[in-house]
């Protein structure tokens, strides 16, 4: 199966930023029978952050975070990886499986339509909440002339 | 210097148990959950995520938690548990211009694209107790339906889309010094030491890391005259970053999740540059979370470091890079603080010996004179 770098950068970003009950949820009954290789079992570390100095010219480390990665191996041979921001290891076992899966062409139509598009979509109404709240807050202040003496 | 010593394990382990019990408090109050002071203290967790210098609310609220309310112990206790995680890369540059807004103020423009956005915040509330907080039932959520219906509703309302940087404007009309990347791998303080005098990268990644009192007095001292830089708050922001990486195995980008974060770019005294133009200087400060008041201290800090830069003498406190930096970690200071308890026992024998050979010898003296 054809994929481009671009379709999986999309459905790695989704996997990666889906609440974990909702992932779980919309995936298990695809992805709970099917036998896979645990490459590198789910395991938590640190990335480092970086920002940019006046936000775009040179970058300097501002910390850590935490993320977990996985790697697993589906049936059909395709490698699926994950690397999720915090310490969560059912989700990034998941994402991995998924992201294996998500390559088979015997897969692929029935997880971006089952799991892929919900989670997108979920993701876009609660930040459209989230937006609504904000600009409830967005102010025009007037100036006043102020006394010269 | 200290002496080891030995014993006391029953006292000691005793004492933990006390701890625990004094952090427990009264039982007959529900015990507060991680969660809680997670989803309830989120500027207490923001400050520990970014002076432990760890993104995790989760094990920031554990750590406040533990160390029953002292953010400096927690923050202790972040950067311990850092210690034991692998690292397993290094995360591309955030774009904070591609942040989800849900705060963004400006003290320099009143009208500007994207515009003014209040967010959560602390500024035009009275300061007067509410105690409405302490009974015991739920404040009322205010629905978005709520807000929505409210007489000064934006007519625009989900407007809040990424919005451009007000520095930006300064820097297209040539007035504001800009900000360029030359691709250079920046300095990381937690594998080398600091050295002097440091580069801007080491000098930023430990204000981040700085402690919020320290480089809040500093900022003050700036604007009470030692150090003057005549700071503007150009712009704040607070919001939703994405971050990714490019791991090695995938040799592509890919996203990983979202952090907040808050941003603030202070516009400084203009002053004649090498070039011969006269422009704007500019301070920088971000931290985790929101965390607005660090970094704000944190832009006015950076800007008095560059003293040397735009040819500034450096008689100040806050101009002063190895005072700065080297003072400014708050897990070092209280460390070294701190090991003032351990037994000085020897040490101060001896001092007290030298004393009183010193006051014998006066005396016999004296005692000779008025013989």
């Amino acid at each position: 199966m054809n994929i481009t770098t671009e379709q999986r950068q999309y459905w790695i970003s989704v996997l990666a930023q889906a609440p974990t009950e909702t992932l779980l949820q919309l995936s298990d009954s695809v992805v709970s029978d099917m036998p896979f290789d645990v490459i590198r079992a789910p395991e938590i570390g640190l990335t480092q952050v970086r920002a940019r100095m006046g936000g775009k010219g040179d970058a300097f480390n501002m910390g850590d975070m935490t993320v977990t990665r996985c790697v697993v191996r589906s049936q059909g041979g395709s490698l699926g990886f994950s690397y999720v921001a915090g310490r969560n290891k059912p989700h990034a076992l998941r994402a991995a499986q998924l992201d294996a899966m998500l390559q088979l062409s015997d897969f692929h139509q029935h997880l971006t339509d089952n799991v892929i598009e919900p989670l997108k979509q979920q993701a876009g109404e609660s930040q459209q909440v989230k937006q609504q709240v904000t600009a409830a807050t967005k102010v025009d202040f007037f100036t006043l002339v102020r006394g010269e003496d | 210097m200290y002496v080891a010593v030995k014993g006391g394990e029953k006292a000691i382990r005793a004492a933990h148990e006390l701890l625990a019990k004094v952090r427990r408090g009264d039982t007959r109050e529900a015990e507060l959950s991680v969660s809680q002071v997670e989803q309830q203290l989120p500027l207490a967790v923001a400050r520990v995520m970014t002076e432990g210098a760890v993104y995790d609310p989760e094990l920031a609220a554990l750590a406040i938690k533990q160390s029953a309310g002292d953010l400096v112990e927690a923050i202790f206790l972040l950067r311990a548990y850092k210690t034991t995680l692998n690292r397993f890369g290094i995360c591309e540059p955030i774009n904070t211009e591609g942040m989800q807004i849900e705060r963004r103020i400006s003290a320099t423009y009143k009208d500007l694209p994207g515009g003014q956005v209040l967010g959560p915040t602390f500024d035009y509330t009275h300061r007067l107790l509410d105690f409405s907080l302490m009974a015991e039932g739920e404040i009322s959520e205010p629905s978005v339906a709520d807000i929505g219906s409210s007489a000064e509703m934006p007519a625009d309302p989900v407007s809040v889309e990424p919005v451009s940087k007000v520095l930006e404007i300064l820097e297209r009309e040539h007035l504001m010094v800009s900000e360029t990347d030359h691709q250079r791998e920046p300095s990381d303080i937690t594998r080398d030491p600091i050295t002097y005098p440091a580069d801007r990268s080491a000098r930023l990644q430990s204000l981040v890391q700085g402690d919020e009192g320290f480089l809040l007095a500093l900022g003050y001292s700036t604007q009470r005259g030692y150090g003057r830089n005549h700071p503007f708050a150009g712009e704040i922001r607070i919001g939703e970053v994405e971050v990714s990486i490019v791991p090695e195995e995938l040799g592509f980008e890919i996203e990983i999740g979202t952090i907040q974060m808050t941003e603030c770019e202070m516009v400084n005294g203009f002053t004649r540059h090498r070039d011969g133009e006269v422009k704007f200087t500019r301070g920088y400060g971000v931290g985790f979370g929101q965390c607005e008041r660090k970094a704000m201290a944190m832009a006015l800090v950076d800007r008095s470091l560059q003293a040397a830069d735009y040819d500034e003498e450096v008689v100040s406190p806050a101009q002063q890079e190895e005072f700065v930096l080297s003072h400014c970690d708050n897990v070092e200071a209280a460390g070294f603080v701190s090991h003032l308890k351990l037994p000085h026992y020897v040490d101060f024998q001896s001092e007290l010996e030298l004393l009183r050979r010193i006051r014998a010898a006066e005396q016999s003296d004296s005692a000779k004179e008025t013989n």
